[in-house]
């Protein structure tokens, strides 16, 4: 038996897992997604997505995701570039603080914000006892996103905050001896290099952001329907499995666009830390 | 058709003269439950001992925090038969595990309109209420009449729990009593209004409002009730289920639907809330015992229907639970006059018009309206 070999026989585990919890789960998507109650195959549950309530909250989905990526990307972006700039130990402390929440259960963090967001809850509360007006922002989209910016923040950062601190220092010297300003070196040297960063922490964002379903019941007060609220209830309270899939298979389509994308930015796999 | 999730309650009884139990005991005992449950099966599969007689065993499936560990306990120690006890959160989860078989039941326990959806399926045993003398002697006539929604002929099922969905409000947040479900849609509780966040219980609010059957499948009456539902949706602070409980107490919001067996519970941990039944009428639902058609333990099934009927084992259920129980003997042992008197627990249903009850309306009824429901919630 040669090394090769074995190394073959090694990775069989990891076939395997994919095979089974990856390639047979989506079989299934793809199956109930493209029949219909009779097992006869149908485009209707595809087709479904143009339905107005469907649209309106695939549209509400994407505007949501869109300002989510948005706010991380500008919160992220700046973090990044200080803890790539940092030398020593300082900015590991900073990044373990980032991934810190993500070690508690995204319900909880999310249920968190619910109570701190409250009309009577904890913000609202400390206000009043400041005699500040207080805050209304539960039960709205500005709630919303919120709690996706706060879950998803991390994986903006890392990737970015990886991309960042690959670029060569002697880069951005050699751009500052030849004469050009921060803002130029910004610009043309630091942000055209860490491209590929960028795209992997929006895409990391951009699609959790734009399934979640948890968080707009939660923080949403069930008002505002996104496109994963729908399929979750899809399956779980109409039973409907088929149109479920139908419009997860329209949401995966998102999902690749986004996965062509990185590919594009993204050859050496340099920005995907995560 | 109720109650996600139950949180364990205490001691209804316990709770008025004594200081109530700490939260947390209830859920080590619960957690030690299921851990036994949990282990049943493997001691007595797993040392493969000749006492393992299939016989002797009796498989629940029950909703989550629905009955009172201990009389479970003493039903095994009273008849030798193992009792292994499973959960579930929704009927509609409940339906599919049942139909594919994968584990066969004996006993269940759903509400009215999907216990007509397995009579209509056949999925249920005739009981032989011969076989279950408590069972017509502790219950109370009316329950069966009220069965009778869906089960016509009472062959089915014996009523376990039952209820009303009403309003829950907070006194100090209103200045005018509240009686209807018409002040659901008033403007003066903008933003103080949680609504059920299930499409049934939704559209029943509506159909109510406006005079309908909460049954209804008339196309004009549907589009009037998702009218006034999209209408009140600028009102409404939340579409909830499990969370009215908490966020009622927590004043958060002036009224509330809820299922009239949280109200107790809410009422216990906030003295300012109130709970009202809608004099347009609601729903009444009851969830009851049935046995499986390919039952395969069916005389202790029988055996477990009829000590849950008993009225001191029910007695023990409801001040758990604290669901009201039809079970009229039980009730007459509820040493609290309060409690055994309360509106709320045991309201006198002929005072009310236009109760009903939820029947099954079949697969394109359901269809119908979640497409409605999903209109309102993207409006």
């Amino acid at each position: 038996m040669t090394y090769n070999n074995k190394k073959k026989w090694l990775s069989a585990p990891y076939t395997l897992w994919s095979a089974i919890f990856i390639i047979v789960p989506l079989c299934m998507i793809f199956y109930y997604g493209l029949t219909d109650k009779t097992g006869a195959f149908t485009l209707d549950n595809i087709i479904a997505i143009t339905t107005v309530g469907h649209a309106k909250a695939l549209r509400l989905s994407i505007l949501l995701s869109l300002a989510c990526t948005l706010v991380c990307f500008l919160l992220a972006y700046p973090l990044a570039m200080i803890l790539a700039n940092r030398k020593g130990n300082k900015h590991q402390f900073i990044i373990l603080v980032f991934i810190l929440p993500m070690w508690m259960n995204f319900l909880l963090r999310t249920l968190a914000w619910q109570t701190l967001l409250e009309k009577n809850g904890v913000i609202n509360n400390v206000l009043t006892f400041l005699g500040m007006p207080n805050i209304k922002i539960i039960n709205t989209p500005a709630a919303i996103v919120l709690g996706m910016v706060y879950n998803f923040l991390p994986f903006m950062v890392l990737p970015l905050y990886n991309a960042l601190s690959k670029i060569d220092e002697n880069v951005i010297n050699a751009a500052r001896d030849l004469g050009a300003g921060s803002v130029y070196t910004f610009i043309r040297i630091i942000l055209p290099l860490s491209v590929p960063g960028i795209i992997s922490g929006i895409t990391m964002v951009f699609v959790p952001a734009l399934t979640t379903f948890v968080i707009s019941s939660l923080l949403g007060g069930s008002k505002l329907l996104l496109i994963g609220d729908v399929i979750e209830q899809e399956f779980t309270r109409a039973s409907n499995w088929h149109l479920g899939s139908g419009l997860s298979i329209v949401l995966m389509v998102f999902i690749l666009f986004n996965m062509v994308l990185s590919a594009v930015f993204d050859k050496d796999g340099e920005g995907s830390m995560l | 058709m109720k109650h996600y999730a139950q949180i364990p309650l205490y001691n209804l009884k316990e709770n008025l003269t004594q200081p109530r139990p700490k939260c947390h005991t209830r859920i080590l005992r619960f957690l030690c439950m299921s851990g036994i449950c949990a282990f049943m099966p493997f001691l007595f599969t797993g040392c493969a001992s000749p006492v393992n007689d299939v016989s002797e065993q009796v498989i629940v499936y029950n909703w989550g925090e629905y009955v009172d560990p201990e009389t479970l306990e003493l039903f095994e120690e009273e008849t030798g038969i193992k009792v292994i006890y499973d959960e579930f959160e929704t009927n509609e989860s409940m339906y599919p595990k049942i139909e594919a078989g994968a584990v066969s039941y004996d006993v269940v326990c759903p509400s009215d309109y999907m216990i007509s959806r397995m009579i209509q399926n056949d999925m249920l045993a005739e009981i032989d209420f011969g076989r279950i003398p408590n069972a017509k002697l502790n219950i109370g006539a009316q329950y069966y009449e009220q069965s009778k929604g869906f089960d016509p002929e009472n062959k089915y099922s014996v009523p376990y729990c039952w209820g009303t969905v009403g309003i829950l409000y907070n006194k100090t947040m209103v200045d005018e009593p509240i009686t209807s479900w018409a002040q659901l849609w008033d403007e003066k509780y903008t933003d103080n209004i949680l609504m059920q966040d299930s499409v049934r219980d939704a559209f029943m609010v509506a159909e109510k409002l406006n005079g309908f059957s909460m049954n209804t499948m008339v196309p004009a009456e549907l589009e009037t009730a998702k009218n006034a539902l999209i209408e009140q949706k600028p009102l409404v602070q939340a579409y909830v289920i499990d969370q009215v409980r908490d966020k009622m107490i927590g004043g958060e919001a002036a009224i509330g639907v809820i299922y009239s067996g949280e109200a107790i519970y809410t009422q216990q941990e906030n003295p300012d809330l109130e709970y009202v039944i809608p004099q347009e009428g609601t729903n009444v639902w009851i969830d009851s015992w049935v046995i499986l058609k390919d039952a395969p333990n069916k005389e202790n099934a029988e055996k477990f229907i009829d000590f849950m009927c008993r009225s001191d084992i029910a007695l023990k259920n409801f001040e758990y639970i604290t669901y009201s129980t039809p079970n009229d003997k039980a009730r007459e042992l509820i040493e609290d006059d309060k409690i055994r008197s309360s509106p709320i627990a045991f309201p006198d249903l002929s005072q009310y018009d236009n109760l009903e009850t939820f029947s099954y309306l079949g697969e394109e009824g359901d269809a119908i309206y979640n497409e409605l429901w999903k209109e309102v919630k993207a409006y």
